[in-house]
């Protein structure tokens, strides 16, 4: 296949960015999207030239570093595919590809296609998890969860952090992130002590960080590689209304902790 | 030399009970004024980060990533062993402990292993009360399944994606101590040098990598878990990041490397489909529970497998080692493929696989019960080899996949370097010469949350706090060096890309030190290296500066210690005259099978960097107590 790469270069957030062509050719449809990268990569350091920065690592689909807006969409083309498991033969020869980084204002470019994701983190370290310390825990199998809810949480647990959702809403909302993760934490019975701390003290962090909310459109879903599904979000306003109901108030005093790079 | 292993005495059984009873304690108000260096934020990483941060300790976490959910625990697949012995199939801490032992052919130390069996339990434990998501019975009680090398279900899972909710599990419970204020996380920092003064590990420096700025870290102890390095060998089922780098500049610090050589190939992953292809993703061994793995009786048989009659399939694993099957070790299933496709019975168009198979698993047990188990993995094929394993058998050869080698540690998980504790893969502690199945996860969650916040403890007892300034020579030295190696890298300005480069490094070792060894090759391997190395200096193109972010600078400098370590492991291969576990030396056999040699090699093997000299060998002598030598035979 002969194919034009038509990628956003950026050299720091300060700087403004534009787009480049890159003309590959002899690429089989067997390689993945971003060992069409690699190739173009090659070719530029071969001649002297920066390389396009884009991140990954695992390159099976379950780390969350890859990114990119392929055509318009975060992910490219297939559904509940990550950008490294996607492969040429979803593409035609002779096309133009056009590659952006996820833009959103919580997530800003650093470099060419990378962005500073950090946002998803502080969000976590807000209440995304069950406080237990090593050494509490009684035996394994002391409290019995039916399968049907552990598989739930499984699947809401299954959310890589890669920002999919984020880049794919108009309103760069991060409200199917935070769901998922309220969403397996408050099926658990381990998990619902802390239950409305947590929606509440995740939607704070969310909102804080300058992510918008969610007006139901569900592209976030449309575009997750995980397939988490968007009725999670209506679980999170659930759980965030039933927490008003118990009489947690929203925007109380915040914990703030420096995060370094 | 090799300091004392420090064992505790008495019965295997209460070796780690009689150690944890003579630690020497630190009041929590003496714990507040530590401070811990961790690098690396996976298994091993982010579980001891967050314990010993509950503990009062101050930690400080760093991890190349942008987030610590990235690191490569998370691609873990198939599951964690403990020995809860819930099905009631005759599980115990001592089986878990023979099979681990038997599984690393004699070659890992018992009070190790022994100590891992009895912590097993504790990890599934606290990971559920975590909330992590294990598969369970439609009675809601966990659910077991088999692993290699193993005759009970032992196996924790949660579908193919145990890694990543183990993971998930212990990044909550740092991010906990983050939002506490008691980890403070260090993001997208590498690390490029220990810090010693006075012979105690007492820092290091990093790179940050979007801004180029080194900085310095002062510690009172530092903690290593930073992964495997098994791409050495270029193409592998690690992920890109993954590197030796942290633990090959210890070593040069004098930090000793215990079995180089010992890495693991996995035998159930895609095969090289193309020249470009930059991953070998890895298909569970979990698979091997319901798949079957065969080839055509008949070479070069044209038909379609499911047009292949029962009676001219060669289920070679099954007629091998019939007592194991599809379950046998990793080491020894690898060999068995290798062999078959050398014999040219390879399937595939470059007759370089073997088939997986389920179709007698799915005329067992339903489809959906196939994909309830495996359905991630199944999609993963699917997605790269665009063809449907639910129809198809897969095709499958093995590739490199976890290296057993590591920084030699002694029993509280302590270097030889007083102050440098190493954990997870990156020590060598537990898996011998070769590491059953679920095994990983189960020693980087043991070390983790339950032996190093222990035994750091009794370091900390024993040795009063010194400070010491960020200012101090020690610390403008180890920059210099860090400094002097980056600018050397950009000013190389040859005309060789790092991953035309880093090909020809695995390429070589893959062939020379891979599956199968000989002395012969092992020399020529060492030649080549050297020669390779050479050139990577004179021709290796770096582009862009050290000021800003620069994939390829990170590359070259991961690429430049591989460079200098694959020389290590082939002189570690080449010394190690028998053939034991991952190890398989073709002078050292009987008919296929590997020969140990106890009287000579029943040791760790243990190197120090001497400078230009060549790197010195020492040995810990293995004794078995409790378990007894034998031939590893799983027929």
């Amino acid at each position: 296949m002969n194919l034009v790469l038509r990628i956003w270069r950026q050299a720091s957030a300060e700087v403004e960015g534009r787009f480049e062509d890159y003309a590959v050719s002899g690429i089989s449809p067997d390689y993945s999207f971003l060992e069409v990268l690699d190739r173009i990569n090659e070719d530029l350091v071969s001649q002297k030239q920066e390389p396009v920065a884009f991140e990954m690592d695992c390159r099976e689909g379950i780390c969350g570093s890859c990114s990119l807006m392929i055509n318009g969409k975060p992910h490219g083309p297939q559904p509940a595919t990550t950008t490294c498991q996607l492969y040429m033969r979803h593409f035609h020869d002779g096309q133009t590809i056009t590659v952006e980084p996820w833009r959103s204002r919580a997530t800003p470019v650093i470099k060419d296609l990378v962005v500073d994701r950090s946002a998803l983190d502080r969000i976590m370290q807000s209440a995304g998890y069950i406080s237990v310390n090593t050494g509490e825990a009684p035996d394994a199998n002391t409290i019995p969860v039916s399968k049907s809810r552990a598989d739930k949480a499984f699947v809401a647990a299954s959310c890589i952090g890669c920002g999919a959702c984020i880049a794919a809403c108009p309103n760069a909302s991060a409200m199917l992130f935070v769901a998922a993760k309220v969403t397996h934490l408050s099926l658990l019975p381990q998990g619902k002590p802390e239950c409305s701390h947590r929606v509440l003290a995740m939607v704070e962090a969310m909102d804080r960080e300058g992510f918008g909310n969610c007006s139901n459109h569900y592209e976030c879903a449309k575009a997750c590689p995980k397939s988490i599904p968007v009725s999670f979000i209506a679980r999170l306003n659930r759980e965030f209304l039933h927490t008003g109901l118990l009489g947690y108030e929203y925007g109380g005093p915040v914990h703030h902790v420096a995060h370094e790079e | 030399m090799i300091p004392d292993a420090h064992i505790p005495p008495g019965d295997v059984g209460d070796k780690w009970d009689n150690c944890l009873d003579g630690l020497h304690l630190l009041s929590p108000a003496n714990k507040r004024k530590r401070n811990v260096i961790v690098v690396g934020t996976g298994l091993a990483g982010a579980s001891a980060a967050a314990t010993m941060a509950e503990l009062g300790y101050r930690v400080e976490a760093f991890t190349f990533h942008d987030s610590p959910r990235r690191a490569h625990s998370i691609a873990a697949q198939g599951g964690i062993n403990a020995s809860k012995n819930y099905p009631n199939d005759g599980d115990s801490h001592y089986r878990l402990f023979i099979d681990t032992i038997k599984g690393g052919d004699f070659r890992s130390r018992e009070a190790n292993v022994y100590r891992l069996a009895q912590i097993s339990g504790n990890i599934i434990d606290q990971c559920v009360a975590q909330g992590v998501p294990f598969a369970r019975e439609y009675g809601g009680y966990l659910d077991n399944r088999s692993f290699g090398g193993a005759l009970v279900s032992r196996t924790f899972y949660a579908k193919g994606q145990t890694g990543q909710q183990l993971l998930l599990g212990a990044y909550g419970a740092m991010n906990r101590q983050v939002h506490q204020g008691q980890v403070r996380l260090h993001t997208r920092s590498e690390m490029l040098e220990l810090v010693l003064k006075d012979g105690r590990a007492r820092g290091i420096i990093t790179r940050n990598l979007i801004t180029g700025q080194i900085r310095r870290h002062m510690a009172d102890a530092v903690v290593l878990a930073t992964g495997g390095y098994s791409n050495i060998f270029h193409r592998s089922t690690n992920a890109f990041g993954c590197n030796v780098t942290a633990i090959y500049r210890a070593y040069k610090r004098g930090a000793l490397i215990a079995n180089p050589c010992f890495t693991q190939i996995h035998p159930t992953c895609i095969p090289v489909l193309h020249e470009h292809q930059s991953k070998l993703t890895l298909m569970s061994e979990s698979l091997r529970n319901h798949g079957r793995v065969w080839v055509p009786k008949q070479a070069d048989d044209p038909r379609e497998p499911r047009n292949i009659p029962e009676a001219e399939r060669d289920y070679f694993l099954e007629r091998k080692y019939p007592a194991y099957g599809n379950l046998s070790p990793r080491d020894i299933s690898s060999r068995a493929v290798k062999e078959t496709c050398d014999e040219g019975r390879g399937v595939g168009a470059m007759k370089h696989s073997v088939y997986l198979d389920f179709q007698s698993a799915i005329e067992e047990h339903g489809l959906d019960f196939i994909e309830q188990r495996y359905g991630n993995l199944f999609d993963m094929y699917r997605h790269i080899c665009n063809e449907d394993p639910y129809r198809r058998p897969m095709k499958i050869y093995p590739a490199a996949h976890y290296t057993m080698g590591g920084l030699w540690v002694d029993y509280h998980l302590m270097s030889n370097i007083p102050g440098l504790f190493v954990i997870g893969e990156a020590n060598f502690s537990d898996h011998g010469a070769n590491r059953l199945g679920a095994s990983a996860l189960m020693q980087g969650l043991a070390d983790g949350y339950f032996i190093l916040p222990q035994t750091i403890g009794h370091y900390f007892a024993e040795n009063d706090a010194q400070p010491l300034a960020l200012d101090d020579e020690v610390f403008d030295a180890a920059e210099e060096d860090a400094t002097r190696r980056i600018k050397r890298l950009l000013a190389a300005a040859g005309t060789q890309t790092v991953a035309s480069l880093h090909k020809q490094l695995g390429d070589i070792m893959w062939h020379y030190c891979g599956m199968s060894r000989r002395e012969q090759d092992l020399r020529s391997a060492i030649d080549r290296i050297q020669e390779l190395r050479e050139e990577f200096w004179q021709s290796v193109n770096v582009t862009g500066t050290s000021r800003d972010l620069n994939q390829t600078l990170e590359y070259a400098g991961r690429v430049a210690d591989f460079m200098e370590f694959a020389e290590l492991m082939c002189r570690d291969a080449l010394a190690r005259e028998e053939s034991c576990g991952a190890h398989f030396r073709e002078e050292y056999q009987n008919k296929g099978e590997a020969r140990r040699d106890d009287e000579r090699f029943s040791h760790v093997a243990a190197w120090a960097y001497c400078g230009e000299a060549l790197p010195e060998r020492f040995e810990e002598k293995l004794t078995f107590e409790c378990a007894r030598l034998m031939e590893r035979d799983y027929r």
